[in-house]
This record gives structure tokens, C-alpha cells and sequence, in this order.
């Protein structure tokens, strides 16, 4: 364990060597490669592009006005509102308690950090299905220690954030683990109180993985459906969120009002694509 | 160093009060609940999940989740492994925004990836559906149709774990294979396979957890028919919708336990090649 420590930081400068070097070594396409290239690029295209785009294309086929009158429908206005609230609000609360996990997990030292690290992992790999009827069962009718949220707005918040927790902890602890302690030593021996060394030292260096984290968790919020379904009781006006909104459209047979919905999903998910490229840029810049 | 390190950092109280938070916060958003199915699941012994074992349409869905999961696993890889080398090898046109739209599977709500393969493939009035549909091939409401929902909520995984490690180990040993005479079949066997390996490993199993528990996409393009398209994440809504608590809880504890054994393995295969 002491020796993959001790070497770790040698991998460094190499692999900082090898990014240096990059742009020299990017090939031109080959055959073999342009090939390859094309055959990924007509997969991606059937399975991701085109259905995308046929999206837009029906939402776009209501007209400006059918779009309008789709949209400030009382109860999917009402949808969009709680799901882009709770998922702000879930994301302020991954802001702070990501960065406070992904903090201790690198730099406090325990028995059973381990597990802890286990822990996070979970709520990215169960099946959102299952992680609503895990939070039900302590959060629900059956709770053991009387706390119900099912059907109301606090469980919508609550499957937001459970889904959400892994988000700003995986962006955050990598770039914490890379920071240089003797940094934030010598601002403390200079007479630092540790606030102000994580104010001035530490936060600036994580805010870019954070925002990108938060950007994650807020984009997962907005678009979350399985763990709510059973969870939220899914109640018009009060708990029902856009996806189960669009699910019903579709249920319904209104294929073009599901796609206006859905358009303004997409668009909050590109955005947050878009964000997170930039700030991945920058830091890539910045290393 | 890292010794060192820890023995010169003073403890203060805060240290205590943020492990204490982080422990807490940890255990009662995901420790206990998850504890908690697995106790109700097992209530009474294993007779809830020989129960749904020996029902005919269970097993059948999960025989369905598990083809599914592994087809779209393998798909997934190929594909996955064939990217990243494009992105990371090689220079094109559009790189950069095919590079920021791989990445979009994981922001987009999964309803809305079921409705976007309804629009262009479903067998009514989809943009090449009915065409498809003339050939034999029927894509929605169909095996076909779930394959594709899962390829897409999954793409991603496999990518983001092996650019960056794809990234750092450079081309001087391929290219030193190369000079060599090695074939680029060969290189790859040999040399690039082998340094990505562990990040493979782990973009693979995130992407059979991922598959296995795939639930809003499916349900729109599966049309939920028992026996037929209903797979084991529709059983346990199926169940729990019908008062078949039990039920329900015992499908989802099979479903967490393939999962939470996932997560299990590649926390043990990190550590080993920790990336920095």
C-alpha cells in the first residue's frame, strides 16, 4: 500500500509529459480508421442523432404557437417547475455535502472509509426503480421510525437526492487527491486560520470540479423518473415531475405534446453539455 | 509521504464533526434504506425469491433483462473501445462535438430516450419504423427495440474510462510495436488492449449495472407485455402497483444484489490501477 503511495506521484510528470506532447502524435484517418470512423458515426447517428433530432423536428412540427400553448398548459407548466426547483435545490445541497464528502474521504483517515466509498457508488449503479423502492422503504408508510414522505413534494426531493449523490463527490475527489498539501501548509504556518486557507487555497483550485459535478447532478435531477414512480405518487400539480409529465403524453397518444416537453429537457441537457465541456477545457488548460 | 503527512495534519475537532456528518448523512440516505430491502426481501427466509423464481413470467423477464444487459454490454464495448481510439488517435472533422455529444446519453431523461426511438422507429407512424417493419424487422414494443433504449442510456460509460487512461499512456510503445512490424490488429492485441484493460474492466461492469437496471427508456419502447417485453425493472413496478410487496421487494433485492456486486468488484479492482 506504502509503495503504489510512493510511487504514485513519478506517474505524474510522465503522464503531464506524455499531454504535452499530444498534438504531435493525433494521427490522420487511415482507411482502416476512416472506416471505422464512418461505421461508429452511422451507429451513432441511428441510435442517438437521428431519434434526437426527430424530437425536435415534432415538437417544431405544433408551430410557435402550438409549442407556446403546450408549455404554459397549467399542469406541465406546474411539472417543469418542481422538477427545475427541486433539482436546483438538490444541487446546492450536492454542492455543499459532495465537496464535504469528497473532502473527508481524501483527507480524513478511518476504518471503514472503504464502505463509505462503496456507498456512493450505489446510487449510480442500482436501477432507479429499485432505489425508489429502497428510499420507500425507510421513507414510506412502513417506516420504522414514523417519517412518511411518499407522495408528497418532499420525496421527490429526496429521490433527487439520493440519485444525485455520486456526482459532485466523483468530480471533486480526484482533483483534491492532486492537490499539494504544502501549499495549504504554508498559508497556515503564515497564520492562516484553516477557513481561510480552504476559502483562498482550497476552493479556488476545486471550483471548476464542482461546478461541473453540479452541472451532472442538476442535469440527472431534471431528467430523474425511475425512482419517482413509485415513490412520489406522481399527483398533478403537486408531485408530478416533466419525465413521468412526457411519459403520460406518450401514454395518451400525444406523441407531438410529448416531444414539446421532452425539446425543453433536451435543451436543458445540451446546455449543461455545453457547460461542462468548457469548464473541462479550462481545466484541462490549466493542468 | 502520505504517512508523514497524515501524523503532521493537526486534528482538530472539525475533523471529528465532518467525519460524523458525512457518516451520518451517508447512512441514512443509502445504507440503511438499501439494508432495508434486502431485510424485507429476505423476511421469512429465501421462500420470497423461490417464489418469484418459480413464476413463469418472472423468470422469463429476467431471462430478457439479462439477454439484454449482455447484448448491449457487448455492443457497447466494441463500440465504446472503437471511439475512444478515434478520439483520442486521431485528428477529424467534428471531433470536438462528437467528443461533447457521446457524453449527452447521461443528461437526457431516459422517457425522453423512449421517445425519441418511438418517433423515428415505432411501427405506426415512426420516420423509418414502418419501413423497417415491411423488411420483418420490428424494432418497437420489441427485443430489438429495448436493445437499442439500453445502448443508448449506457453509451457513455465504457468511453469515459478509457480516454483519459488512453490519453496518459501515449503512443511510444505502439509505435515502437509498429517499427517493429507489428500489425495494427496486432499492436492493438498486444499492447494498447493490455493498457487499458483495467479501465475496460471498469467501464464494463458500470455498464451492466447500468443495463440491468434500465427502467423509464424501456417502459416506453417495451409496451410492457407480460411474458413477452417486460423486463425484471417493470416486474418489481408491476408488482408493487398490485400489492405484491413481497414480490416486488424480492425482484429488486436480485436486482441490487447483481448491482451493489458490481460496484463491490471494481472497488476492488481501483485501487490497483488508481488514477491520478
Amino acid at each position: 500500500m506504502t509503495a503504489t503511495l510512493t510511487t504514485a506521484p513519478e506517474t505524474t510528470p510522465s503522464g503531464g509529459a506524455a499531454r504535452t506532447r499530444r498534438p504531435a502524435r493525433a494521427g490522420r484517418l487511415g482507411r482502416a480508421s476512416g472506416l471505422g470512423l464512418g461505421v461508429a458515426m452511422l451507429w451513432f447517428s441511428l441510435l442517438v442523432l437521428l431519434p434526437l433530432t426527430a424530437v425536435v423536428v415534432t415538437a417544431s412540427e405544433a408551430g410557435w404557437s402550438g409549442f407556446w400553448r403546450t408549455l404554459t398548459n397549467e399542469q406541465t407548466a406546474a411539472a417543469i417547475r418542481l422538477t427545475v426547483g427541486c433539482a436546483i435545490l438538490v444541487t446546492l445541497v450536492n454542492i455543499v455535502m459532495g465537496t464535504l464528502i469528497a473532502w473527508v474521504l481524501v483527507r480524513d483517515h478511518f476504518i471503514g472509509k472503504r464502505v463509505l466509498e462503496v456507498l456512493i457508488d450505489i446510487p449510480f449503479a442500482l436501477p432507479t426503480i429499485v432505489a425508489g423502492l429502497v428510499l420507500l422503504s425507510l421513507y414510506g408508510p412502513d417506516s420504522p421510525f414514523g417519517v412518511n414522505v411518499a407522495n408528497t413534494r418532499p420525496a421527490v426531493f429526496l429521490a433527487f437526492l439520493f440519485v444525485t449523490l455520486p456526482f459532485v463527490v466523483r468530480t471533486v475527489q480526484p482533483v483534491l487527491e492532486e492537490l499539494d498539501p504544502e501549499v495549504e501548509e504554508a498559508a497556515a504556518s503564515l497564520g492562516a486560520s484553516r477557513f481561510t486557507v480552504f476559502r483562498r487555497i482550497v476552493l479556488p483550485s476545486l471550483t471548476p470540479a464542482i461546478a461541473a459535478g453540479a452541472a451532472l447532478s442538476f442535469a440527472r435531477g431534471v431528467s430523474e423518473y425511475g425512482s419517482l414512480v413509485l415513490l412520489s405518487g406522481n399527483l398533478p400539480f403537486r408531485t408530478e415531475v416533466t419525465s413521468v409529465r412526457i411519459l403520460s403524453s406518450i401514454e395518451n397518444d400525444n406523441l407531438p405534446g410529448a416531444a414539446v416537453v421532452a425539446t425543453v429537457l433536451l435543451v436543458i441537457s445540451l446546455a449543461v453539455i455545453v457547460a461542462l465541456d468548457l469548464v473541462q477545457r479550462r481545466i484541462a488548460r490549466r493542468g | 509521504m502520505a504517512d508523514h503527512r497524515t501524523h503532521r495534519r493537526r486534528r482538530g475537532p472539525a475533523t471529528y464533526v465532518f467525519r460524523l456528518i458525512v457518516v451520518a448523512y451517508l447512512f441514512l440516505l443509502v445504507a440503511w434504506p438499501v439494508s432495508l430491502v434486502a431485510q424485507n426481501a429476505l423476511e421469512g427466509g429465501f421462500g420470497n425469491i423461490q417464489a418469484i423464481l418459480e413464476d413463469p413470467d418472472v423468470a422469463h423477464a429476467l431471462r430478457l433483462t439479462a439477454v439484454v444487459a449482455l447484448v448491449s454490454v457487448a455492443i457497447n464495448t466494441v463500440f465504446g473501445v472503437g471511439i475512444s481510439l478515434l478520439l483520442v488517435r486521431y485528428e477529424f472533422p467534428g471531433k470536438r462535438a462528437l467528443s461533447a455529444l457521446v457524453d449527452l446519453p447521461l443528461s437526457v431523461s431516459p422517457v425522453v430516450v423512449g421517445l425519441s426511438l418511438v418517433l423515428v422507429y415505432g411501427g405506426r407512424d415512426g420516420w423509418i419504423g414502418p419501413t423497417l417493419e415491411d423488411l420483418g424487422l420490428r424494432v418497437i414494443f420489441s427485443t430489438p427495440g429495448i436493445i437499442m433504449a439500453t445502448v443508448f442510456v449506457a453509451l457513455p460509460l465504457v468511453i469515459r474510462e478509457v480516454v483519459p487512461v488512453l490519453e496518459e499512456v501515449g503512443t511510444e510503445q505502439e509505435q515502437a510495436a509498429a517499427s517493429l512490424g507489428a500489425g495494427p490488429l496486432q499492436t492493438f492485441r498486444r499492447i494498447t488492449l493490455p493498457s487499458i484493460r483495467w479501465a475496460l474492466v471498469y467501464g464494463v461492469v458500470l455498464t451492466l449495472a447500468r443495463s440491468l437496471g434500465e427502467f423509464g427508456a424501456v417502459k416506453v419502447v417495451s409496451g410492457n407485455v407480460l411474458g413477452e417485453t417486460r423486463t425484471a425493472t417493470l416486474v418489481v413496478e408491476e408488482k408493487y402497483l398490485n400489492f405484491d410487496r413481497p414480490g416486488a421487494y424480492a425482484t429488486a433485492f436480485l436486482l441490487a444484489l447483481v448491482s451493489v456486486a458490481c460496484i463491490v468488484i471494481v472497488s476492488i479492482i481501483r485501487p490497483k490501477e488508481r488514477r491520478t
